[in-house]
């Protein structure tokens, strides 16, 4: 397993936003986990990045257990996570942000990896001069995805990778998702509440509420499943 | 015009020993958000450490003046960057992601007790300095005024721009300055890029304290003496000067050293001494009533 969740809880001050998180990421699959806002996603991604630490459980990437390493320990074992809200450095250049995604990487490898990233998103490679603030929010979400792919992860984290971007953005951001699985053979755990293209996209899925995974399966499963249907994908809490 | 010029070059001299030190204050600031009221106890530290340098190798026996100044300013630079990092370390890591008060408070009892160490160790009264370098240039002769520009304020000016332009470079063009500057923007992210973000903070205040180091060097040799309580009014000056230029700003806090130190030298040169510090102070008000952000500074909206 790339990714072993057990028991996993976290918390915001005395809010607990992790009630006991069980599940895992194969090698070199696309893992969607997709609930309403407030479900705890975003939570979970951060706290397998140690923000914020996990109060009780495990996390184990392949054989290590990664839970009491410090944020910038664990993203060196191979973790990179394009998060909620981008976060872009935004008055660093665009190719700066890019290269800070390579921090943890081998040197020796950034021209390559820089010619395909833009490669993957030719937007950015016309902006590499300008401040990663004055990118537009598809560009921003490229950007975020970009820097992420510099630090040639082993684990991609993406956090909401179609918020706020035209239908036509989102379909290419999840083209170039499914592109990089196939290229680079690289784990990818999504989160979403843009169920319907996360479970098309995704090999297995998960279903959080409240803090709890609920249901999980193959995405072609919990896209027949009548619950979900209801909840996540006609209208419902979207 | 021989008497203004005479002003001008003291006043840039001056300008180049605060805005050295101010960088250490707003790099510490545009880091960590917060005013390291302990920077201008480093600076005096410095000047003690260049003193005691110059002293054991005067003892020593090396007489080659430039070898000396060398050994003195390593020797004093790498002392005052240990006294950063330790200071970082004691006094600010433990209570970072506590709210923004308690790391000032402890800023100013570091302060304290950096000033204190030092009389206790040193004594309270004054220590002179023979001087180092000696003599000058007469840039100009009028109206039975002689313009002097002398070797020390050469070096002062000369070092300053070497390193101002050196620190400039490192920023911008480093794996460390990036991530400073990351570490800047968005702590979180740049722990998430892989950033050791507790080493980049040791890093700026080391940095920070080196620079510090460079001023009480050029300090001793300039005026000749040091005291265990130069470091407050420098750190005020420097402080100013920081603020004056933009918090935050490197280009800033080297502008607004120069202007404090211009400010400084004409209002003794042209009005009356004991008030320099209410003109540096006026104007600092002045421009913060203008311009909030100081001369350099960005605008708060820009923080994302």
């Amino acid at each position: 397993m790339m990714l072993t969740v057990e028991g996993l809880v976290a918390a915001y001050g005395r809010i607990e936003a992790l009630k006991g998180v069980d599940l895992t990421v194969a090698e070199g699959e696309i893992v969607a986990l997709i609930g309403a806002n407030g479900a705890g996603k975003t939570t979970l991604l951060m706290s397998l990045c140690g923000r914020p630490r996990a109060k009780a459980g495990r996390i184990r990437l392949l054989d290590d257990d990664i839970a009491h390493l410090p944020t910038f320990a664990i993203v060196r074992k191979g973790v990179a996570i394009a998060p909620e809200g981008r976060r872009i450095f935004p008055r660093l250049s665009v190719l700066e942000n890019l290269r800070l995604g390579a921090v943890t990487a081998d040197p020796a490898y950034f021209d390559s990896d820089l010619k395909r990233v833009l490669g993957l998103f030719p937007r950015l490679k016309e902006r590499l001069d300008q401040r990663g603030g004055t990118l537009s929010g598809g560009e921003q979400q490229m950007l975020a995805i970009g820097r992420a792919l510099m630090a040639r992860p082993r684990l991609l984290l993406l956090d909401e990778p179609s918020l706020g971007l035209a239908p036509l953005v989102v379909r290419q951001i999840f083209d170039i998702i499914a592109a990089i699985r196939a290229e680079q053979k690289v784990t990818v755990f999504l989160v979403e509440q843009n169920a319907h293209h996360a479970l098309r996209l995704a090999d297995r899925g998960y279903v959080m509420v409240n803090g709890r995974i609920t249901l999980s399966g193959s995405g072609a499963e919990l896209l027949a499943n009548p619950e979900i249907r209801a909840a996540y994908l006609d209208g419902g809490h979207g | 015009m021989a008497y203004f010029l005479q002003q001008l070059v003291n006043g840039v001299a001056l300008g180049a020993i605060y805005g050295l030190i101010a960088i250490g204050y707003t790099m510490v600031y545009g880091i960590i958000g917060m005013i390291n009221f302990a920077h201008g106890e480093i600076f005096m530290i410095g000047a003690f450490l260049s003193l005691i340098a110059l002293l054991l190798i005067a003892a020593l026996g090396i007489s080659n003046v430039p070898l000396a100044l060398a050994l003195t300013l390593l020797f004093a630079m790498a002392f005052a960057a240990l006294y950063g990092w330790t200071v970082e370390r004691l006094a600010y890591r433990p209570l970072r992601g506590s709210q923004r008060l308690a790391p000032l408070i402890s800023a100013i009892g570091m302060s304290i007790v950096l000033q204190n160490t030092v009389q206790l160790l040193q004594g309270a009264r004054v220590k002179p300095l023979q001087p180092v370098i000696t003599g000058g240039l007469v840039l100009m002769e009028g109206d039975g005024f002689v313009v002097r520009l002398s070797y020390l304020q050469i070096i002062i000016m000369l070092l300053t721009l070497a390193l101002m332009i050196g620190f400039t470079w490192l920023i911008h063009n480093t794996t460390l300055g990036r991530a400073q500057r990351a570490t800047e923007q968005d702590m979180t992210m740049a722990a998430l890029v892989g950033i050791d973000v507790d080493r980049t903070i040791s890093a700026t205040f080391v940095m920070g304290a080196a620079l510090a180091a460079v001023a009480g060097l050029m300090v001793t040799l300039y005026y000749g003496v040091v005291d265990f309580y130069i470091g407050f009014h420098a750190g005020v000056k420097a402080f100013t000067a920081a603020v004056l230029g933009g918090i935050g700003s490197l280009p800033g806090a080297m502008l607004g050293g120069l202007l404090i130190g211009l400010i400084e030298a004409f209002w003794s040169g042209y009005f009356t001494i004991e008030y320099k510090d209410v003109a540096a102070f006026a104007i600092l008000i002045l421009v913060l009533i203008f311009r909030p952000t100081g001369l350099l500074g960005r605008p708060e909206i820009e923080k994302v």
